[in-house]
């Protein structure tokens, strides 16, 4: 299937990458990547360690710049050299350990570096939009004047998310938002990433949990030593097929292990 | 989030409600129960301590002694207000008491020697203080040299300018007819703007307190009933009041510690209400967290390390104020540990983002009562020393059990 056919929603891509390659040093972490992200689409990156899915983030991040590639928005091309450039072309990252801060509440986290008001904090204004965008992921806090410490972690992941939204970006990207949480809050955070597309933004899931790819994600981009290594559209595809991809073989030790116990009983 | 979601019919709940009297005391009461001290053990410690003074010795709580305890906080605590800033960013500065002696050298020279007009005195000795804070910063966010490191360098090198500094001389008598000596010694507030101020100050209180609240009720945000805000003010009033008709029984409150209550009062409106002061926490919390948020990492550092150690250096001008002179021990001996043990002891955490600019306020009139107390029982500086290394000890465990306490409720 061509790739063109592959996306959910509309022609031009939010954001696209074009042949994006990263060397540090002697290694490639990335050689000639391309990747699209659509609005109202949520897009999963799987692969293996050192696929390249964290440098493939920390591009779109502004945290590192390719080596060689083109990156283009809504169909320009743009560069992406810092965290702020980033940011000001609306990509928005919440990483793995979230960078929050324990000691500061919930309303003063959401708008940490970008506070409200001139002279003296506007700490209402603050606690109201903190409501409104809380509301907006359906997300419940029992209040948003306690410490993040005192939170647990499918709420500080909420926190995070919550916080990504406040630069009102097009993309929110999620590197392993489940990764640290149990099944009630894997639930929960599910909820907000289908919040969040129905909010008309596109979402970069990154995930080495294929259930949660395959409950959220409208497309699988598979990433393998650092190159493309398929592109499947979610309904489509079956868990045997990613992880093929993946590991780069029909015969892997995943297929031989759910082979060995479907046989197991007879032998 | 401990329930399972069942989609998108979930709202946030907001806590519209006013909040009663006795919601509060029970909120207050959790905090403590969760290990969330704030300055509620150094107050329990400072009523105790009075009252175990004033058994052992009935003149600890006349006006007159407590009239000479504010003038003494006031010079050290002006000092501790710079160790609280850099505390709070999890750093430390071991030469606040150098930088003080400096200050009180160039005060000397300039303004004795020289015959520099004082105020320009004064201001040469604080830019003094606030370019070595600038150096520090800049040695800091340019070579990650640990601070304990650096100031305990600076310790040293600025002992050795104020020693150059003060010359052959040594010692330096500051005139007592002098504006910043009388100032120091001999300037109280009168009766009756101590009463206006205390009024004012409760008014004051209510006013802004009542509009904030009316406008978090107008928001449908939690709020607090006007009767609190009421009893608050009317508590500070109270208290105000109290303390000066007290101190008044003598010759008053020192314009020294007036000006000091009003530098803790600037510094707390500095951290808690602008966005330095947001981002001086967020540095102390999570470094990593604040530089991704876009704050300016590097600036907060410098900042606060100018704003300490010019804290340090109008300690060290009010300390040499107060004695009159400046001489080669101006800020040696203990002004250094004191004024980092009250910073710990008033409830700032070593571990950086917890803490108040309160606690410099707190902790200095706990080491000086300590002092104070000790002086009167006609003990000698052996035991105040021990005694008062107890007590730091004391808070510092404190501040380690309840960050244990924290961890325990899952709020570290």
């Amino acid at each position: 299937m061509p790739i063109e056919d592959l996306h959910v929603v509309e022609e031009v891509p939010v954001f696209s990458l074009r042949g994006v390659t990263k060397n540090f040093g002697a290694v490639k972490a990335l050689q000639g990547v391309d990747f699209d992200v659509y609005a109202g689409e949520v897009v999963a990156v799987v692969g293996d360690n050192g696929a390249g899915k964290t440098t493939l983030v920390k591009i779109l991040a502004g945290d590192h710049r390719a080596t060689s590639g083109e990156v283009f928005h809504q169909g320009e091309q743009v560069t992406i050299d810092s965290p702020a450039d980033a940011r000001e072309l609306g990509i928005a990252t919440v990483f793995q350990d979230l960078a929050l801060c324990d000691n500061l509440d919930v309303v003063a986290n959401l708008f940490l570096g970008r506070e409200v008001g001139d002279m003296a904090l506007d700490e209402v204004e603050m606690e109201q939009r903190a409501w409104a965008l809380l509301r907006q992921l359906s997300a419940k806090l029992p209040t948003v004047r306690t410490p993040i410490a005192s939170l647990s972690g499918g709420q500080r992941q909420t926190v995070a998310i919550a916080r990504s939204l406040v630069g009102d970006p097009a993309v929110v990207v999620l590197d392993e938002p489940t990764a640290a949480l149990g099944v009630a809050q894997t639930a929960e955070v599910l909820n907000l990433i289908e919040r969040l597309r129905e909010n008309g933004l596109g979402v970069v899931l990154i995930s080495h949990n294929m259930a949660d790819v395959q409950a959220v994600a409208d497309r699988v981009v598979v990433l393998r030593l650092g190159k493309n290594n398929g592109e499947f559209r979610v309904p489509d595809v079956s868990y045997e097929q990613i992880i093929a991809a993946i590991t780069g073989a029909t015969d892997n030790a995943v297929s031989r292990r759910a082979q060995a116990s479907t046989e197991g009983p007879q032998a | 989030m401990t329930t399972p979601t069942t989609g998108s019919n979930r709202v946030v709940t907001a806590t519209s409600k006013q909040r009663r009297i006795g919601d509060s005391l029970l909120a207050f009461k959790q905090r403590l129960s969760d290990g969330d001290l704030g300055s509620t053990p150094v107050v329990i410690g400072l009523v105790i301590i009075w009252v175990v003074f004033q058994i052992l010795n009935p003149t600890f709580l006349t006006a007159p002694n407590l009239v000479n305890l504010a003038l003494q906080c006031a010079a050290v605590g002006t000092i501790s207000i710079g160790v609280v800033l850099v505390l709070l960013l999890g750093q430390i500065d071991l030469s606040v008491g150098s930088i003080s002696g400096l200050a009180a050298a160039i005060l000397g020279v300039t303004f004795v020697q020289w015959d520099w007009p004082v105020v320009a005195s004064i201001i040469v000795a604080l830019l003094a203080g606030a370019a070595i804070g600038a150096f520090y910063g800049f040695l800091y966010t340019r070579f990650g040299v640990p601070t304990f490191i650096i100031t305990l360098a600076g310790l040293l090198g600025v002992l050795g300018l104020q020693l150059w500094v003060l010359g052959d001389d040594g010692s330096i008598n500051l005139p007592f007819d002098s504006w910043i000596v009388r100032f120091a010694q001999q300037m109280f507030l009168p009766d009756v703007v101590s009463y206006i101020a205390a009024v004012a100050a409760a008014g004051l209180y209510f006013w802004v307190t009542f509009r904030a609240q009316r406008r978090r009720a107008a928001a449908g945000l939690g709020s607090m009933h006007i009767t609190e805000t009421a009893i608050r003010a009317l508590s500070l009033l109270l208290l105000l009041g109290f303390g000066s008709w007290y101190l008044n029984k003598d010759r008053g409150i020192g314009l020294m510690f007036v000006l000091f209550v009003m530098l803790v009062v600037c510094a707390n409106y500095m951290l808690t209400r602008t966005k330095w002061g947001r981002s001086v926490y967020a540095v102390g919390g999570n470094v990593e967290a604040a530089r991704r948020a876009g704050i300016r990492v590097n600036r907060v550092y410098i900042s606060v390390f100018m704003a300490a150690t010019t804290f340090a250096a109008l300690g060290g001008i009010l300390a040499a104020a107060r004695l009159a002179a400046a001489n080669q021990s101006s800020g040696g001996s203990d002004v250094n540990l004191t004024a980092i043990a009250a910073a710990v002891i008033g409830g700032t955490s070593l571990f950086g983002g917890r803490g108040s600019a309160w606690s410099a306020l707190l902790g200095i009139v706990v080491i000086m009562s300590i002092s104070s107390g000790l002086t009167l029982l006609s003990l000698d500086s052996s035991v105040r020393y021990m005694v008062t290394g107890a007590v730091l000890l004391l808070a510092v465990i404190v501040d380690a059990i309840s960050r244990r306490s924290r961890a325990v409720h899952g709020i570290a």
